[in-house]
């Protein structure tokens, strides 16, 4: 066994190639990084629009991939604490373990929302650092491929210059796009919603929406049905348009309180790929103004 | 505001008299000094009274944006995430004297079943990054006037090319529940398998290689030599390593919703006086000890399946393991003459091939609740006593165990369940049991592995 090993760990070298492997963590940094990187990256998104970043397994072919990548690209902020360690740990590769520039937290580089006063775990599952689900302003987006950009072509210098203009031309393109999904969503301003768990307190923020209600009684934990209707007599009261939830999001608490409420419940595609329009980062943010604005009608 | 005004009044108490000009002039400076420090002073005080006004309005405002931390988030200081495992239940059980799984020689130190209310082991973990090559981990596991380091060891992060070592004490990588600490197991009790072959998990002291494949498909290999103190090998007084271990494992994903992971494990473990308690064939407690080499074989299986992938509504687990284990060596039983036994301190060949399997699902059919079912069956296979096959008993009896449990999660930390076993584990006894557990883990608790 011992010669077998040797001879794989010799073969190695020649088993390197061109392009960077990316490994990311959500689909939104996989769709940056193919941004970004072009043809000089291999992405591998780790998980899909339809599966709940918070719960992911560590299965053994995302060990396999950890094992061959050259970068990276995660959220941070413990939205991967249930899984990227063992990943990190049991793949074996130096060149990605946390402060290596190989690893790459999208949440270092922005500011984060909602950071709790009091860690308790009679809190729910909160995350001590604050709300990691940033990708849903577009601004934290050009944040963060700024930051990738630099961190690409510090890891990979022989195509730095390919990487830079790749960035700067998607940072032009995302800045256009930023202006206009603006110009659109000034009906949306003000707006009242509902959301399932706080994965859109960014996007809120950022359309200057008002979030009335959770449907979570604290996060990460199923809603019962008592608690729904507690939810709903306080929407009497203030009454949203809306109920959000992300497209992974059991629809059962959302749709009920939505008839009950009379508003729409709107399964956003929270990421790239959770809806068919939201193939990219841009038919991401263009298929949810979309969405917003026909509730806001 | 108080000093300046002081000094001018006891300047000019000391210049009572001489109303000169040049003492008038002293006096205009000093009436100078003074407006410019009040003036100073009040510009300070309404600077903090402003600062005090933000810092109330921020922290009424939880949504305020913080600074990204540079620290690692989940723990922000350099602490090691320590993580504490409350683990207790209610068994309701036949009172039987002397559990052991028929035809099989007793594993290592068994703590029984007690009846009633108890606590399991009680576990204390730390880990954290020890440097930017190491990575430590400890676990403790406390029962009453018992405490026993379940694992203490080092893993190296900086090798490169798929490649860790670990050293220490720690849990075999071999087949596929030993890594896992009881309270990750998904019933309330061992599976008969591991009962048979390590007791609870074959824990080592010495080192361990690991090495992951650069390929798509997931390769791991393994080999370990330690201490092999733990059964089936037996403490030593000597240099080198008492017992070897090598696995390998494949795995991968079929599609978006199935999972799986395979393998193949082997020990080889050295037992010197290895003790062990039978019943002999005139049915009195016999004392053995078996000295010799054994050498174990374990195949690995697990299969996960969720929709999409996504494992928070609903999902499924498959998983089974197979063993064979050879024995060969002598065996003596101690004499017990005296108590009426059959044994009579004779020591002659002792070989032994056995194996056994259990195979478990256990299905998540809403959040928060699963379902289970366990199948154990153990083989006594061939066993030789030698000469001794005059005092002690061969059985081809096969034990057998079917569980069913029920457990409900209000949350990731928390666990609550029901188990109910019928135990044919004993030629003589078949049991009903019932288990009320709960498993609750405080702090920082770190991922488990798939």
């Amino acid at each position: 066994m011992k010669r077998l090993l040797a001879s794989f760990l010799l073969w190695l070298p020649l088993g390197a190639h061109a392009a960077l492997n990316v490994f990311a963590c959500e689909p939104e940094w996989a769709a940056l990084a193919r941004e970004i990187g072009g043809d000089d990256v291999r992405v591998y998104a780790a998980t899909t629009a339809r599966q709940d970043p918070h719960r992911i397994e560590a299965r053994p072919s995302l060990i396999a991939q950890m094992r061959r990548a050259d970068l990276v690209v995660c959220t941070g902020a413990g939205l991967e604490a249930g899984w990227l360690p063992v990943l990190l740990r049991e793949a074996g590769n130096a060149r990605v373990q946390p402060g290596r520039p190989g690893y790459f937290e999208a949440t270092r580089f922005v500011s984060l929302l909602e950071k709790p006063a009091r860690l308790d775990r009679a809190e729910g599952d909160v995350h001590a650092a604050g709300n990691p689900h940033i990708h849903t302003d577009p601004r934290n987006l050009a944040k963060v491929g700024a930051a990738l950009t630099t961190r690409l072509a510090e890891i990979d210098p022989q195509h730095a210059a390919a990487h830079r203009a790749r960035g700067e031309a998607f940072d032009a393109r995302w800045q256009a796009a930023i202006a206009r999904w603006e110009a659109r969503a000034v009906p949306l301003k003000g707006m009242p919603v509902a959301v399932q768990h706080p994965s859109f307190s960014y996007l809120i923020g950022w359309l200057g929406m008002v979030e009335v209600a959770t449907l979570e009684p604290r996060p990460g934990v199923e809603p019962s049905v008592g608690h729904l209707a507690q939810v709903a007599a306080r929407l009497q009261a203030t009454p949203a348009r809306a109920v959000l939830r992300a497209a992974y999001q059991s629809p059962r608490p959302a749709d009920w309180l939505a008839a009950r409420a009379g508003i729409p419940a709107l399964a956003l595609p929270y990421t790239v790929g959770g809806s068919a329009r939201a193939g990219d980062l841009f038919g991401l943010f263009d298929d949810t103004l979309d969405q917003l604005l026909s509730a806001a009608r | 505001m108080l000093r300046p005004a002081l000094l001018a009044a006891a300047l000019a108490a000391a210049f009572p008299a001489h109303a000169d000009t040049e003492l008038d002039t002293l006096r205009a400076e000093l009436q100078e000094l003074k407006a410019a420090y009040e003036a100073r002073i009040q510009a300070l005080e309404s600077r903090l009274q402003q600062a005090e006004s933000a810092a109330t309005t921020e922290a009424s405002l939880p949504s305020a944006p913080v600074p990204p931390t540079e620290s690692r988030a989940d723990t922000g200081s350099f602490n090691p995430d320590i993580s504490l495992i409350l683990q207790g239940r209610y068994a309701h059980l036949d009172d039987v004297e002397h559990r052991a799984i028929s035809g099989f020689l007793p594993a290592g130190h068994d703590h029984g079943l007690p009846r009633g209310f108890s606590l399991d082991h009680t576990e204390l973990v730390m880990s954290a990054s020890v440097d930017p090559y190491f990575n430590g981990y400890f676990n403790l596991a406390l029962v009453d006037e018992e405490v026993a380091i379940e694992e203490a060891w080092f893993q190296t992060t900086s090798l490169g090319h798929g490649a860790s070592l670990k050293g220490g004490r720690f849990l075999s990588g071999l087949g596929y529940q030993n890594e896992q600490h009881p309270h990750a197991w998904d019933f309330a009790d061992n599976n008969l398998m591991y009962r048979a072959l390590f007791g609870e998990a074959y824990g080592n002291d010495g080192v361990q290689l690991k090495w992951v494949a650069p390929t798509e498909l997931f390769i791991e290999l393994g080999a370990e030599a330690g201490r092999g103190a733990g059964f089936p090998g037996t403490d030593r007084n000597a240099n080198g390593a008492g017992s070897y271990a090598m696995f390998g494992h494949l795995g991968g994903d079929v599609g978006v919703s199935s999972s799986w992971r395979a393998g193949l494990s082997y020990l080889h473990a050295k037992a010197d006086e290895r003790d062990g308690e039978l019943e002999d064939l005139n049915d009195v407690e016999a004392e053995t000890l078996f000295s010799g080499k054994s050498k174990t074989w374990v195949a690995d299986f697990v299969w996960k399946w969720a929709p999409d992938g996504n494992a928070r509504e609903r999902n499924f687990k498959l998983a089974g393991e197979y063993f064979r284990r050879s024995e060969r060596g002598s065996l003596l039983c101690e004499d017990n003459l005296d108590q009426g036994g059959a044994c009579d301190g004779t020591e002659d060949a002792y070989r032994s091939r056995q194996s056994g399997y259990y195979v478990q699902g256990v299905y998540q059919f809403m959040p928060r609740w699963r379902t289970g079912y366990r199948y154990d069956r153990l083989d006594p296979g061939s066993v030789d006593f030698g000469l001794n096959s005059a005092s002690l008993a061969v059985t081809d009896y096969k034990p057998t165990r079917h569980s069913l449990m029920l457990d409900y999660s209000p949350s990731e930390f928390s666990r609550l369940r029901l188990q109910v076993s019928k135990d044919e584990s004993m030629e003589s006894v078949s049991e009903n049991q019932w288990f009320v557990q709960y498993v609750h883990s405080l702090g920082a608790h770190g991922a488990h592995k798939f």
